[in-house]
């Protein structure tokens, strides 16, 4: 039996002292035997089936074909098409993400300002909780019907204004074909982060701010844009990843006609080009570091905007 | 002034609505216009008379099925302990679960194909019922982001701590504890993770496809290239599967016991 703290000093005894037998018996407390037995699968499946395949492709990115250390993988990384693709997927993920996050941003905007109507409210959220899953291959088959050569709106147009959007260069299968489709999932992702964020902004504040004689777009200047800054930079990396990752929609639309990392690692797993199995581990490296590294600054941002939100 | 402001609003607001319903409209009418002479419900009727729909989407339900119910006996006591009996390791745990953000599926899938090739250990991709173990696997991966935030905001609303000690001194042991007092109170939680889950595991393409399964996304990739009007119509199925899904989950928030409204 030992003392707690409170009945030791009820005793009368002035200074608490560690008894030997209360540090072992929390030292067998510490290692729950019966619960770590009982969280063992999670951890050994997160080994197996995250940690290992993924540690073990970082491994074999500093590997040559016989089996010899080199960093020779990513001097062959250096070819126009490696350098092209990662240039080109940067590019891709930023203008989707700088594009989904300022209009993303302009709509909850309205939404949470301009229509107090909490049905509407709810509404757009589980519409963007929709939107934000209806990714991939189907997405790409929607646009393909909307913008597509043949596509309701390009012919609507065409049949309206007498625009060919083809014939004026737009190409669904191409950049800017590919950052429209995306927004279709990049805005709904920001809408339905920056929405806590705003509600964040109390009325207080603008209040406050307009009693002190400040106009509109100083509330948004010195408070507003100062308090959603690290929400709205962190759902930046966060689109950003979210798009470099993304594969199967740009494949269904454009094939092997737009080359982004992920489409050439896709063909070079199938075995449809490169044929070095290094290469490929560098490639995957060399995305697995933009990612982490944009997933990074995300997660420091959310702790940094979570501050608001309590 | 204000009054331009607010139409301002409005054509902001209805520019965004037109670009979300334009690409569901032009679908649905591009799924009905496969006769010249009007509109008809032929494409879908082909699509179901597609013995490859029928085997490539039940062969997806089904592995969406056993991801969920993998998923959910590997979350669901991992977070209750967690919560209860391990504070210490939450940070790795939480750790563990942002993995799947930063190492998209396809960087996962090649390291699957790598690692259980058919000259390894524990050569899985050889077989197809490897291959069909691997894709549930890499589905639970994908899954569980999802699955944890669910349990984690359910065990959160219920008094777990005071229904474990009351179980125990009943005199139940821990897995019957969980098996039936904490899953039963968070059900709620557990079949909305497990929802969107479906929705999302539904028509995957990139594991499945890397790792040649018959699954569902492969099948609409396979189909759109081949055809003009049979895709939309699946496209059109695919969207009232994840709205189901989706609209499901939104109707069990409703019904969970006062959980707090959690930012995603």
């Amino acid at each position: 039996m030992s003392l707690s703290k409170k009945e030791v000093t009820e005793l009368g005894i002035s200074e608490p002292c560690e008894l030997p037998i209360t540090r072992r018996a929390s030292a067998l407390r510490r290692l729950d035997w019966s619960a770590l037995i009982g969280v063992a699968p999670f951890f050994i499946f997160a080994l197996v089936m995250m940690v290992a395949p993924t540690v073990s492709l970082i491994a074999n990115a500093f590997v040559d074909q016989q089996g010899h250390l080199t960093f020779g993988n990513f001097a062959d990384l250096n070819t126009p098409e490696v350098t092209g693709a990662f240039a080109e997927s940067i590019r891709l993920s930023a203008a989707s993400a700088v594009l989904g996050a300022i209009i993303g941003l302009g709509l909850a905007l309205n939404v949470d300002r301009g229509i107090g109507s909490t049905k509407v409210r709810s509404i757009v959220m589980t519409f963007c909780g929709v939107a934000s899953n209806f990714s991939g291959v189907p997405l790409a088959f929607a646009f393909v019907a909307t913008l597509g050569r043949l596509g309701l709106v390009s012919v609507a147009i065409k049949a309206a204004f007498g625009i060919d959007i083809y014939a004026k260069g737009f190409d669904l299968a191409s950049f800017w074909g590919l950052t429209v489709t995306y927004l279709f999932f990049q805005i709904p992702i920001t809408i339905t982060i920056m929405m806590p964020a705003i509600d964040g902004l109390r009325r207080d504040w603008r209040e406050a701010a307009s009693i002190l004689g400040a106009r509109s777009w100083q509330y948004w200047r010195h408070i507003g844009l100062p308090i959603l800054w690290p929400s709205l930079l962190g759902t930046l990396a966060l689109l950003f990843a979210n798009s470099f990752g993304a594969i199967a929609t740009a494949y269904a639309l454009t094939g092997y006609a737009v080359n982004i990392v992920p489409i050439l690692l896709y063909a070079q797993i199938r075995g449809d080009v490169l044929h070095n199995d290094s290469l490929g581990a560098a490639l995957a490296l060399g995305m697995i570091i933009v990612m982490a590294f944009a997933n990074t600054i995300y997660l420091i941002l959310r702790t940094r905007a979570e501050r608001w939100l309590r | 002034m204000i009054k331009t402001m607010h139409l301002l609003r409005w054509i902001c607001l209805s520019l965004g609505v037109a670009f979300f319903l334009m690409p569901l409209i032009s679908t649905a009418e591009f799924s009905l216009s496969l006769r010249r002479d009007g509109y008809s419900l032929d494409a879908y009727r082909y699509v179901f008379a597609d013995p490859d729909f029928i085997s490539s989407f039940s062969y997806s339900a089904l592995i969406a099925l056993c991801t969920i119910f993998v998923g959910t006996i590997l979350v669901v006591p991992t977070v209750y302990l967690v919560r209860l009996r391990l504070p210490w390791l939450r940070p790795a745990v939480e750790f563990i679960v942002l993995l799947p953000l930063i190492v998209p599926p396809i960087i996962l899938v090649f390291g699957y194909v790598r690692m259980f090739s058919s000259s390894s250990l524990l050569p899985l991709t050889g077989t197809s019922r490897g291959s069909d173990i691997l894709l549930i696997c890499g589905y639970v991966t994908l899954a569980l982001p999802y699955l944890y935030r669910a349990v984690d905001t359910g065990l959160q609303a219920i008094n777990a701590r005071v229904l474990t000690e009351a179980a125990t001194i009943l005199g139940a042991r821990p897995i019957t504890i969980i098996a039936r007092i904490i899953l039963p109170n968070i059900l709620v939680s557990v079949l909305s993770g497990a929802f969107l889950t479906f929705a999302v595991v539904i028509s995957e393409f990139v594991m499945a496809s890397l790792l040649t399964r018959p699954a569902f996304g492969p099948y609409i990739q396979r189909v759109g290239v081949a055809k003009a009007y049979e895709p939309a119509a699946l496209v059109i199925l695919s969207f009232f599967i994840t709205w189901t899904a989706m609209g499901l989950v939104q109707v069990l928030a409703r019904f969970s016991p006062n959980v707090q409204r959690e930012s995603k």
